[in-house]
């Protein structure tokens, strides 16, 4: 299962150089980069991105979290109305959940006005959706498992026994 | 000291630990990264702070029984049963003390007289040679060999003349080497006290942190754990007194929570002491141990893995920049040698990396015999910081070596 334990790592910190996860695994550097090579390949690792923590940029982005409800007829499925919504660049993330809505959507934009604008002219026009509530985010305290905090609060002390 | 607060002699013959000086000096500056650690950079895990906190809510703040909260001991008879094949009994066979520490000392000042001699295995553990002198003892230094990757030999008690001593200190995996012992490996040990009728006392606080693959555990004690305990083999259960502890495998350092195992009688002896000296361990940290015990088994299995990814980062990377490093199997420290080519003794070298990069480690020196041209490396820390760490020592060493 070294796959595994190269995702775990990768999930960990994308970062990590092969050198680094070689080190940290049973592994030489080249089954490492297999590992890298084939969980890509096999579509399983699908891209690199940084966390980042907005609140701490001057030019602040706004997101929000939109639910979506949708009645669906015999030409359309939820797949069809995803794959829709999933083409606007606005839209970071598109979930179908169980629940009291179908879809839980991540939108991004410059201004409330911009998101908001996408929403109302994009998104609900949509013949399938019936229904959008939008809840903007107003702080993030975790993303992707990464705690946002201030986090250096090592109050170890820094030599002991 | 003046007047008649004079300190006894047994207090002026030990001095201030060798570590003390590296903390004050990494005290002086602010972008120090700690190697130095000897804690988890851990938290408890939160069911475990959570019934520490509970248990005050309910009001749960006068004294438990001397021995401990009779479910707590419950529960570590169960634990060590299960996880490392140690039966020992609620009742009479198990104290529940103040941290490891005081298992220790308890056991210091129960079975060791003024005179008595204590062999105790080096590299070690900085309170143990303190503990035996306030005991009234003598030190006898084991010296273990980089050669036999810091494991005990009979051959190294030999050498010593520990035949001759009344107690045996052995603990295993090691601070500061990071060292381990298979059973195969402690059986010419047991053979050796029980042939010099050495009583034993084994410091397991680590046991839990031991990163041999899986397919060696037949190697190790009849428990699940990879951990072999000298207590399992035949004819030592009698002689030894187990110490282990929640502070290193449940990151509960601050909370003070330890435990002695051993035979009734010599439980018994020690509970004398700590009646009489601290009547019971914390009451709080005792509701946080037992629910360490019930349901944290997965935090522990997860901080393990964290820290058997950087124990490999970190013995790769010296031995990269040219620091003969073995391959230490347990507890979160390695113990690497200073570069070939270095011409200084190794609290030079330590002194040094912390005033010129900011990098603070320990000195293999302080931890007695066997330890000189070693280094002490905790990494106890985030991955982030051990690569940075391990960049300005490689750069230290490439100016300086
Ligand atoms: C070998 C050893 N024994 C005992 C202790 C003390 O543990 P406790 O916090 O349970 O007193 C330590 C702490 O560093 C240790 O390394």
């Amino acid at each position: 299962m070294s796959e595994r334990e190269v995702l775990e790592l990768l999930r960990e910190n994308a970062r990590y150089d092969t050198a680094d996860i070689a080190r940290m695994t049973d592994l030489d550097e080249d089954e490492v980069a297999d590992a890298i090579e084939a969980l890509e390949a096999a579509g399983i690792v699908r891209g690199y991105q940084a966390v980042v923590d907005w609140d701490r940029l001057e030019d602040e982005r706004v997101r929000a979290e939109v639910e979506l409800n949708v009645t669906l007829d015999r030409e359309t499925g939820y797949d069809d109305i995803a794959e829709r919504l999933a083409r606007f660049p606005q839209v970071k993330a598109l979930r179908l959940i169980s629940g009291d809505y179908d879809f839980d959507m991540e939108v991004e934009g410059d201004s409330i006005r911009e998101v908001s604008r996408f929403i109302s002219e994009k998104v609900a026009p949509v013949p399938e959706i019936t229904q959008t509530v939008t809840h903007y985010v107003m702080a993030s305290y975790k993303e992707n498992g990464i705690e946002l905090g201030d986090g250096e609060d090592d109050d170890r002390l820094s030599v002991s026994p | 000291m003046t007047g008649s607060l004079e300190p006894a002699e047994r207090v002026q013959a030990v001095g201030p630990s060798g570590i003390r000086r590296f903390f004050e000096i990494a005290e002086e500056r602010d972008d120090v990264i700690s190697l130095g650690v000897g804690e988890p950079d851990f938290s408890a895990p939160w069911a475990a702070r959570d019934a520490a906190i509970q248990s005050l809510e309910r009001g749960k703040t006068s004294y438990t029984a001397n021995r401990g909260m009779y479910d707590l001991r419950e529960a570590i008879s169960r634990y060590v049963g299960d996880r490392f094949g140690l039966e020992y009994g609620p009742d009479e066979e198990i104290l529940v003390t103040a941290g490891a520490s005081e298992a220790v000392d308890l056991a210091f000042r129960a079975f060791v007289d003024p005179g008595d001699t204590v062999a105790v295995a080096q590299p070690a553990y900085i309170s143990y040679g303190p503990g035996v002198t306030f005991a009234g003892g003598e030190v006898l230094p084991v010296r273990t060999r980089e050669e036999d990757d810091f494991r005990l030999t009979v051959e190294a008690l030999e050498t010593a003349g520990a035949e001759t001593a009344d107690l045996l200190v052995l603990c295993y995996p090691n601070n500061p080497t990071g060292a381990v012992m298979s059973r195969a490996d402690l059986e010419p040990i047991a053979a050796f006290a029980r042939e010099h009728d050495l009583a034993v006392l084994s410091d397991e606080i680590y046991a839990e942190l031991t990163y041999d693959e899986r397919d060696t555990a037949a190697d190790a004690s009849p428990g699940t754990a990879t951990h072999a305990s000298i207590a399992t083999l035949p004819g030592m259960r009698e002689r030894t007194i187990v110490c282990n502890g929640f502070s290193k495998a449940h990151a509960m350092t601050g909370l003070r929570l330890g435990y002695a195992l051993g035979p009734g009688g010599a439980i018994n002896a020690m509970n004398r002491v700590h009646q009489y000296g601290m009547l019971s361990a914390p009451t709080t940290a005792q509701y946080a141990a037992l629910e360490a015990l019930d349901s944290c088994g997965d935090d522990v299995e997860a901080m393990v893995d964290q820290y058997n990814r950087r124990r490999r980062f970190v013995i790769s990377r010296f031995r990269e920049i040219g620091m003969p490093c073995f391959e230490a199997k347990g507890a979160f420290y390695v113990f690497p040698e200073v570069p070939d080519g270095w011409d200084g003794i190794a609290n030079e070298f330590a002194e040094r990396l912390l005033r010129e990069r900011g990098v603070a480690v320990v000195p293999g020196d302080v931890f007695g015999v066997g330890g000189e041209g070693h280094l002490r490396v905790s990494y106890a820390t985030g991955l982030e910081e051990l690569r940075e760490a391990l960049a300005r020592i490689e750069s230290f060493v490439d100016q300086h070596v």
